[in-house]
């Protein structure tokens, strides 16, 4: 089997197109995101916006749930409150237990 | 490759209305989606319930399948299945991928796949990117390293069947990464006719039996003696870029968390490391230690149950 050495890099940030290429959605519904408070672009205008952090993960999260389970924006913004809510329960939880 | 049961997965009967199975499928779907449900076992059955949905939802898949018979052939070992000749005689399926993109078994592969023609390289000037997760431990994260990926890739033959190949690559996991970042890999992901997509890694850490890791901040259970919680000094303790130094103030309490200001995380700025101190008495085996605890409970008279009431 070949073995290839590969250029990588981190993702930092991504801009409003990069982040529709992404996550395979169209600029309409990234905006939704935004207008329903989901992800929080850098910039004051969509032309300069920058994504960074857990707004990547965040967005991609949206898409897989709003295609996989039909979930509308208003429901994954929801959700993704909720589990982040449960995560950091599950987190203290955790450090509860241990100790 | 094996034989798949579609119906099993769905949970549904064979004989299932469109109805039923949508509904099996939304039910399934909701109950182990990968992002709702952490760990790999959900993910796994995640893609059996798409993989089983994006077959019997499409009525000429479906009747293909069905055509298939109930269960492989007796005779053949398992994993060795091969469907009989002219199995898909008047059966035409929609063209399209399944919309996801996501990466199905052999089984799905090879029988739906194939007959779509060149699929994924050579249509388009750009090929699509594609994702994945790499679990990395948390050192790391905190050091860099180099480690080795398997990818399997379908890739299309001269008379257009579609075998999956394997192939390794050495990616670089950058200083600093924070779990739910994404690596790219430029050029590694679907091949196009000009250019290849790219290929993202998400980032997530392995369980720690120290460390826990939050953003750029990492927690540990820091376990001390009551001398060293009463009287305070230095004690060592571990991080993941080596052994530090840390200060326990006189009178430390259990539960008490001290902060290790830029410790954690390398970045800009640099993570914390919290540790919470937890007092541990040591075993009294011996008549010396017996006596130095007798010794203690007479001359400090300390009652902590004083406000219970006790």
């Amino acid at each position: 089997m070949k073995r290839t050495t590969v250029h990588s890099d981190l993702v930092e940030a991504l801009s409003l197109q990069d982040l529709c290429r992404f996550c395979h959605a169209d600029e309409d519904w990234v905006i939704e995101l935004v207008e329903h408070g989901v992800i929080e672009p850098v910039g004051s205008n969509s032309g300069n916006w920058r994504f960074v952090g857990t707004s990547i993960l965040r967005a991609k999260k949206a898409r897989r749930l709003s295609r996989d389970l039909g979930v509308n924006t208003a429901g994954v913004a929801l959700v993704l409150d909720l589990i982040e809510e449960r995560d950091s329960m599950l987190r203290r939880l955790a450090q509860y237990e241990a100790s | 490759m094996e034989y798949k049961d579609y119906y099993k997965a769905l949970g549904v009967g064979r004989d299932a209305s469109d109805d039923e199975i949508k509904k099996a499928f939304r039910k399934l779907a909701r109950k182990y989606h990968p992002d709702i449900n952490p760990g790999t076992d959900a993910e796994a059955k995640f893609k059996d319930v798409n993989e089983a949905y994006e077959v019997l939802k499409d009525s000429e898949r479906r009747a293909a399948y069905d055509q298939l018979g109930k269960e492989p052939p007796r005779g053949q070992q398992q994993g060795q299945y091969q469907p009989p000749p002219g199995w898909d005689e008047g059966f035409s399926f929609s063209e399209g991928e399944p919309q996801s993109g996501e990466d199905f078994s052999d089984f799905f592969e090879t029988l739906f796949r194939q007959r779509a023609g060149p699929s994924g390289g050579g249509h388009f000037a750009q090929g699509a990117d594609s994702h994945a997760r790499i679990e990395i431990t948390i050192e790391d994260a905190y050091r860099g390293a180099e480690r080795t990926l398997s990818l399997r890739s379908p890739v299309v033959g001269p008379n257009g069947s579609v075998t999956m190949q394997d192939r390794k690559i050495a990616v670089h996991i950058p200083k600093g990464v924070a779990e739910g970042q994404h690596i790219r890999l430029a050029g590694q992901g679907t091949p196009g006719a000009k250019s290849a997509g790219d290929l993202f890694l998400e980032v997530s850490f392995a369980a720690h039996p120290i460390f826990r890791a939050d953003g750029k901040d990492l927690y540990l259970d820091l376990p001390i003696t009551p001398w060293e919680a009463a009287l305070g000094g230095h004690v060592v303790m571990p991080t993941p870029g080596g052994k530090v130094d840390l200060r326990i103030p006189k009178n430390a309490r259990s539960g008490q968390k001290m902060r290790l200001k830029g410790k954690g995380f390398p970045g800009t700025p640099a993570g914390d490391i919290y540790a919470t101190l937890s007092i541990v008495n040591p075993k009294v085996d011996t008549d010396e230690a017996q006596a130095f605890f007798e010794q203690m409970a007479e001359k400090m008279p300390f009652n902590p149950r004083a406000k219970l009431g006790g």
